[in-house]
């Protein structure tokens, strides 16, 4: 089996699989018990330092009214004040959107695309594997280096995409104004975003189809299954779980997405882009509402958290038909 | 999906077919790259040239935009170009013969090496650590070991701007803000959960009865595990280095929140390179072209341990 049904069913695999070895009781040195502590414990250790209390940190943080600019004014607990604030907030609920928006066009586009030439490149063409390493390049690069460039390419004045797309269409390049007008904006970084991610849905997808059997197929020429019938009762089906992962960490990703934002258009204009991360920092970093960001933040990690768990969920049971 | 495709052998698609997949693919592939090879063009362009509408395709190369952004040299103008003493680098010549404007001291370099310090020393800690730790979930009945593997997933859950807060705290009050110490340990804590993961993987796959055969005859479990178990890991401990480099190297919310001057990194840095009137684009371009070459290297060195490192080990190839 090619793909784990889920990252938490690979790891219980895997511990099922480890039976105690019986030959260490009997050597020298410390237990097995002690070693596994000795070396599990450092890697843990730094995870509780640098991940776990912060978010400790943050949710007492959320209960309060302290202001990271002001260390030395008291600390009050106001309850669920902060809470109570974010979720009326309608910014906040606009930020949501936002990202909702881009999360779902963003998931779309790279799956179709990314999907397509998966396909086409299953095809073995010659040099397909050189092609293929080609196409990898952008999702390794760094989003924030990527997106500032990026806005010297959609400059209407100066920029290649505009002359591109003005030498194509016939409209003027002063209207191509990608970063500047509210509609094309968020379209604006949607492109960036497909660039760059959806070498990764073709990636899993790739592999998804390389380990459909060829007996399948053979077994359905047998039965005269057209190409299309053979295309969406086993291609589709079979790759499905592996869709189903790469839109899982592309959608929690995107749920996160920030360098690109802050680097294209920084929420603007005015704040037709300002996804949640955006929201979370201004109102950490830049009003420095600890509390409230912290309660924000709380919120964004249980709804990520949440939504990852119910989809993981349904992901099994795609993966057990 | 064309359906023409129709294969007339199942496992070997036909010819016509290759070709159609072929030509859409190399399609998308060239403008995959356009950007790219933008970035570079316009590293070897003048300021002017770098601006002019319709872009430049054609263009007589320069290596100002080079020179900007490595100078240490205050901005320059030609009356103090004049009375200035011999040039004393291979820039300064280079700027001096051209008669080239400089836009000012640059602070890429410093940062180009808090990149490499800060990159490299975590990827160091979350690799060492990472080792242990997945030969003990690997190798070990460890208590609870399921949620342990998952809670070290459900790290890179959140997002960074949301831990960043309480971050900023501790290290405020520990003396860490702005220091290169400070972002190893961050990006040691991010890449760890990453390096348990997928050597676990590659760790899983070596058989037991290498280290079973060691231990009778006389290694201690430590011993078997350096003599045996890490050279037979080596490749899936590069593998996982590079990505633990990769995202240490690319990382850009946390950098831009927590650094400001002395430990900051070039993606924070190379957006604001300022020349005369606005950005310096050529300047931009160099360090971006500079900043990327590492990892296009890594990309092809890498390419067929991609899968794994950026699914967690969850697909394998």
């Amino acid at each position: 089996m090619n793909i784990s049904n889920s990252i938490v069913e690979q790891a219980a695999d895997a511990t099922a699989r480890s039976t105690p070895v019986s030959v260490a009781r009997r050597v020298r040195g410390l237990s097995d018990s002690a070693i596994a502590w000795v070396f599990i414990a450092p890697a843990i250790t730094l995870l509780l330092a640098i991940n776990i209390f912060p978010l400790i940190w943050a949710i007492y943080l959320s209960f309060t009214n302290y202001r990271a600019n002001r260390p030395n004014a008291a600390v009050e607990g106001v309850g669920l004040r902060n809470y109570e604030r974010v979720l009326t907030d309608p910014d906040i609920w606009q930020a949501m959107q936002t990202t909702a928006h881009f999360v779902f066009w963003t998931i779309i586009l790279q799956t179709v695309i990314g999907f397509t030439l998966a396909y086409l490149i299953d095809r073995k063409f010659r040099g397909h594997a050189f092609w293929t390493t080609i196409i990898l390049i952008p999702m390794m690069l760094s989003p924030a280096v990527v997106g500032n460039f990026w806005r010297f390419l959609y400059e209407p004045q100066i920029g290649l995409f505009a002359y591109a797309v003005s030498w194509l269409s016939g409209i003027p390049t002063s209207d191509i104004r990608m970063l500047g007008d509210v509609s094309l904006a968020p379209w604006a970084i949607i492109i960036v975003d497909t660039w760059m991610w959806t070498p990764y849905v073709m990636l899993i997808c790739l592999a998804g189809l390389r380990s459909i059997p060829d007996y399948i197929y053979e077994a359905a020429e047998v039965d005269r299954a057209s190409a299309w019938r053979q295309f969406w009762s086993i291609t589709v089906p079979m790759a499905l779980p592996f869709i189903m992962l790469a839109v899982l960490f592309r959608g929690i990703e995107n749920f996160k997405m920030f360098d690109m934002v802050t680097l294209l258009t920084g929420g603007g204009p005015g704040s037709v882009t300002e996804v949640a991360s955006i929201t979370l920092k201004r109102a950490a970093f830049e009003s420095w509402a600890t509390g409230r960001a912290s309660a924000f933040a709380i919120i964004l990690f249980v709804a990520v958290f949440g939504l990852a768990n119910i989809y993981v969920k349904a992901l099994n049971k795609v993966k057990q038909r | 999906m064309s359906s023409a495709n129709a294969a007339h052998s199942v496992v070997e698609p036909s010819l016509a077919s290759k070709r159609v997949a072929g030509a859409i693919v190399i399609l998308y592939a060239l403008i995959t790259l356009v950007p790219l090879v933008w970035i570079f063009l316009t590293s070897i362009k003048s300021p002017p040239d770098s601006i002019s509408y319709p872009p430049k395709i054609v263009f007589a190369p320069s290596l100002e935009g080079y020179c900007n952004l490595l100078t240490t040299r205050t901005r320059q103008t030609p009356e103090y170009i004049a009375s200035l003493p011999a040039p004393t680098g291979t820039c300064d010549e280079v700027t001096r013969k051209r008669n080239m404007v400089i836009a000012g001291p640059s602070n890429f370099l410093p940062r180009f090496v808090n990149s490499l310090v800060i990159a490299f020393g975590s990827t160091f800690l979350a690799v060492f650590l990472g080792t242990l730790a997945a030969y003990g979930f690997s190798r070990f009945r460890v208590p609870l070991a399921d949620d342990l593997l998952f809670f070290i997933l459900s790290t890179r859950m959140m997002p960074p701007i949301a831990v960043a807060i309480p971050i900023y705290l501790m290290y405020r009050e520990l003396g860490l803000s702005d220091t290169a110490l400070g972002m190893i340990l961050l990006y040691t804590a991010v890449n760890v959960s990453l390096a348990v993961w997928l050597l676990k993987g590659f760790i899983d796959e070596i058989p037991r009865e290498y280290e079973e055969a060691a231990m009778i005859d006389g290694y201690t479990r430590l011993q078997a595990f350096r003599k045996v178990v890490l050279p037979q890991a080596t490749t899936g401990i590069a593998a996982t280095a590079i990505f633990c480099l990769i995202f240490a190297w690319n990382e850009y919310a946390f950098a831009a929140l927590l650094t400001s001057g002395s430990a900051q990194t070039a993606p924070p840095f190379i957006p604001t390179i300022i020349g005369e009137g606005g950005q310096d684009w050529p300047a931009v371009a160099a360090g971006t072209t500079i900043f990327l070459i590492p990892i296009l290297v890594f990309t092809i060195l890498l390419r067929k341990q991609l899968l794994r490192g950026i699914t967690f080990g969850a697909v394998r190839k």
